[in-house]
C-alpha cells in the first residue's frame, strides 16, 4: 500500500529552513532557506562547489542536514521519506548508470521501484521526449556524456512525478541538446503542471526557464527574486561604494531604498530604475556618507559573476 | 521487496564478472576430475600406502563419492575469495558507479534496498554452491561411478556405506552455505564502509585469511578466540563424515559422531551472519550518501 500526497496548488511544494551542513570544519550549507510553489521552474544557481548539489541531496534524503528543517508537499522529508520520493523524479549531478544495460532496461529497472505501477507505453514515450528513441536497444556503455544525460533526465520522469529535481541537466550536452532540455522543462511546467527544481552554474540558462531564481554561494544564499524582475531592463544592478557600509545601509533604509537591496553579503547591490540612481546618490551624501562610487552592472549575469567571484 | 530483490539479482547476472566464480570452479573441478581419471589408481594407491599392510579394501576406493570429498576439500577454502568478488561490490560497486543515489532516491529505504542487495548476494553464493555440488558430486558420480566411502582420517579411517552417504552430501552442502553466507555478509559489511570495489574486496579476502590463519596455528593465546572466529567454524562440513560406532567398532549407519559440534558451528556462523548484516544496515542508514 502506498501513500498519496495531497497538495493544493498554492502550497508550496518545496519548504526549506535553516538548514545547515557541516563536513568537519567546512560549511557547505549555511542557513538557507527557501520556498518553491507548485507548477513553477526554480532556479537555483551557484558557482562549483557553492554547495548546490548538497542542498540537492539534502533535499532528497541522501545528506543528513546538520540543522534545519525539509518539508516537500507540506511534510518533513525525514519523516515521510518514501511517500514524498514516490512523487520525485530527479538526477543529481553527473548522468552515472549501469554501463552493461540499455536505455530501455534502466526506465524499466527504475519504474520496477516505484509503487505505483509505470505502463510500458510510459517508457516508450519518455524516451522519445528525451531524444532517446533511437538508441533504446544499445547499452549505456556505447552512450556519449549527452546521452548519458538524456537518459538520466528520462529516469527522473518515467513514474510522472509532480516535482523533478535536475541537477546540472544540461551537462555534457551540445547546443541543440541544450535547447532541448530547455524546451522539455519548459513543457513539463506549463502544459503538464509540474514543479521542476533546476540547478546550474550558468545564469544563462536558467534565465530563460526559470519563474524563480536563487544565487547561493559559499552555502549562502546571496540572493532570490522573480526572473523577470531581477532581470527587468528599466532596473539597473547598482554596487554602491562607500567608506562605512553600516552607515551607508542604514542611510539606505532611512530614505526608503531599501526595497531595492539585493544583497549585502559581498557588497551594498540595489537593482532599481535608472532614474532613481541620483537620488539614491544624494540621499547618502546628505547622510554624511562618503561614497566612493556608485558602479551599474549591465545585467544580472554580471551581478552573478561579482558577487560568486569576490568571495 | 521482492521487486527490489528481483532488480539486484537481474544487476548480478547483467554483469559479466558474476561468471568468473562460475568459469573458476568449472575449470579447476574439471581438471581434477580429468587428472583423476587418467592417473586415479595412482592417487589411490599413494593415499592407502600406508595401511595397505594391515588393511585390505576391496571395489572401487576412487570412487564419485571420494572425489566429491576431495574436491569439497580443496575448493570450499578457495570459493570464499570467490563470493567476495561480488558480496564486496554490492554496495562499493554502486558507490564508485555512482549509482547507489539513484537507488537511495526511489521510494524504499535504505535498509529495504541493503537487505535486498544481501538476499540477492546470497542468492548469487547459493547457487555457486549448487553449481559446485552439481559438479563435484553428481558429475564425479557419473564420471567415477559409486561405491562405499573411504576416508582417511588423521589418525583412523572411516568407511561409510554407499547408501548412507548421500545425505551426509546434503547436509555438508547445507553446512557450507552458511559458512559461505558468513563470507557474504562480512564482503557486504566491507561494502558498506567504502565507495570502491577493490578496497572491500581485498579486504574480505585478506580478513579470511588473516583468521584462518589465528584458527590453523596452535598457540595458546590464539585457543582464547578461536571459537569466536568464524573461520574455526567454516570447515566443520567434514563432521558430517565422522560416524560412530558400536562396541564392535561397527559403524552406526545414519550416524553422526559429534552432532553438538555441528550445532555450535551453524549458532556460531548464524551470529556473524546476522552481526555483519546488521551493523551494515546501521552503516548505511547513517552514511551520507556523497558519491
Amino acid at each position: 500500500m502506498f501513500g498519496v500526497i495531497c497538495y493544493n496548488l498554492s502550497m508550496a511544494v518545496i519548504r526549506v529552513e535553516n538548514i545547515s551542513k557541516n563536513f568537519g570544519t567546512l560549511k557547505a550549507v549555511d542557513n538557507l532557506s527557501f520556498e518553491v510553489e507548485a507548477g513553477q521552474v526554480f532556479g537555483f544557481l551557484g558557482q562549483n562547489g557553492s554547495g548546490k548539489s548538497t542542498t540537492i541531496r539534502m533535499l532528497l534524503s541522501l545528506i543528513h542536514p546538520s540543522s534545519g528543517s525539509i518539508e516537500l508537499f507540506g511534510k518533513s522529508i525525514q519523516k515521510n521519506r518514501d511517500t514524498i520520493l514516490e512523487q520525485v523524479g530527479a538526477i543529481i549531478e553527473r548522468p552515472d548508470l549501469y554501463p552493461y544495460l540499455t536505455a530501455t532496461e534502466h526506465l524499466q529497472l527504475f519504474a520496477k521501484v516505484r509503487k505505483q505501477k509505470v505502463a510500458a507505453v510510459n517508457i516508450t514515450k519518455t524516451l522519445e521526449q528525451v531524444g532517446l528513441s533511437h538508441r533504446s536497444q544499445d547499452k549505456v556503455q556505447t552512450f556519449s556524456l549527452g546521452m548519458k544525460q538524456r537518459l538520466g533526465i528520462a529516469i527522473a520522469l518515467v513514474h510522472n512525478p509532480s516535482l523533478i529535481i535536475l541537477d546540472e541537466p544540461t551537462n555534457g550536452l551540445d547546443p541543440q541538446g541544450i535547447a532541448d532540455i530547455r524546451a522539455l522543462i519548459q513543457y513539463l511546467a506549463k502544459e503538464e503542471g509540474k514543479t521542476v527544481f533546476v540547478s546550474s552554474h550558468l545564469l544563462s540558462e536558467i534565465e530563460q526557464v526559470a519563474h524563480q531564481i536563487l544565487i547561493i554561494h559559499q552555502g549562502k544564499k546571496m540572493v532570490e527574486g522573480v526572473t523577470k524582475e531581477l532581470l527587468d531592463p528599466e532596473k539597473r544592478i547598482v554596487q554602491i561604494k562607500t567608506m562605512d557600509d553600516v552607515k551607508a545601509l542604514a542611510a539606505i533604509v532611512a530614505s526608503g531604498f531599501s526595497q531595492y537591496l539585493l544583497t549585502r553579503k559581498e557588497g551594498i547591490f540595489l537593482k532599481l530604475p535608472t532614474t532613481a540612481i541620483p537620488t539614491l546618490n544624494e540621499s547618502l551624501v546628505q547622510s554624511g556618507i562618503a561614497v566612493l562610487g556608485i558602479e551599474t552592472k549591465n545585467s544580472l549575469e554580471d551581478y552573478f559573476l561579482q558577487i560568486t567571484s569576490n568571495a | 521487496m521482492w521487486s527490489l530483490i528481483q532488480i539486484e539479482l537481474y544487476k548480478i547476472f547483467r554483469r559479466p564478472r558474476t561468471y568468473i566464480a562460475f568459469g573458476a570452479i568449472a575449470a579447476l573441478i574439471v581438471v581434477i576430475q580429468f587428472g583423476l581419471k587418467i592417473d586415479g589408481d595412482a592417487y589411490a594407491s599413494f593415499l592407502m600406502k600406508d595401511i595397505n599392510d594391515t588393511l585390505t579394501v576391496d571395489g572401487k576406493v576412487l570412487n564419485g563419492y571420494l572425489i566429491c570429498y576431495i574436491l569439497l576439500q580443496l575448493l570450499l577454502v578457495h570459493v570464499p575469495l570467490l563470493v567476495a568478488l561480488i558480496a564486496a561490490d554490492m554496495i562499493s560497486g554502486e558507490a564508485n558507479l555512482g549509482t547507489l543515489r539513484l537507488l537511495f532516491t526511489t521510494p524504499y529505504s535504505r535498509t529495504h534496498w541493503v537487505l535486498a542487495k544481501f538476499i540477492a548476494a546470497s542468492i548469487y553464493t547459493i547457487l555457486l554452491l549448487i553449481w559446485l555440488a552439481f559438479l563435484a558430486l553428481f558429475v564425479s558420480m557419473w564420471i567415477f561411478g559409486t561405491d562405499d566411502l573411504f576416508l582417511m582420517k588423521s589418525n583412523y579411517v572411516v568407511l561409510i556405506e554407499q547408501s548412507d552417504v548421500l545425505w551426509r552430501y546434503v547436509g555438508a552442502f547445507v553446512f557450507a552455505s552458511f559458512s559461505l553466507l558468513t563470507v557474504t555478509s562480512l564482503g557486504f559489511l566491507m561494502s558498506s564502509l567504502s565507495s570502491n570495489s577493490i578496497g572491500p574486496i581485498v579486504g574480505t579476502m585478506s580478513a579470511i585469511v588473516f583468521f584462518t590463519i589465528l584458527s590453523t596455528l596452535n598457540i595458546p593465546l590464539f585457543n582464547i578466540v578461536k571459537p569466536y572466529l568464524f573461520t574455526t567454524h567454516m570447515n566443520n562440513w567434514k563432521e558430517f563424515f565422522d560416524i560412530k560406532v558400536n562396541i564392535d567398532n561397527e559403524a552406526i549407519k545414519g550416524s553422526i559422531l559429534n552432532i553438538p559440534k555441528i550445532k555450535t558451528s551453524l549458532m556460531v556462523l548464524t551470529l556473524h551472519i546476522i552481526l555483519f548484516v546488521t551493523a551494515s544496515v546501521i552503516i548505511i542508514k547513517k552514511k551520507d550518501i556523497l558519491s
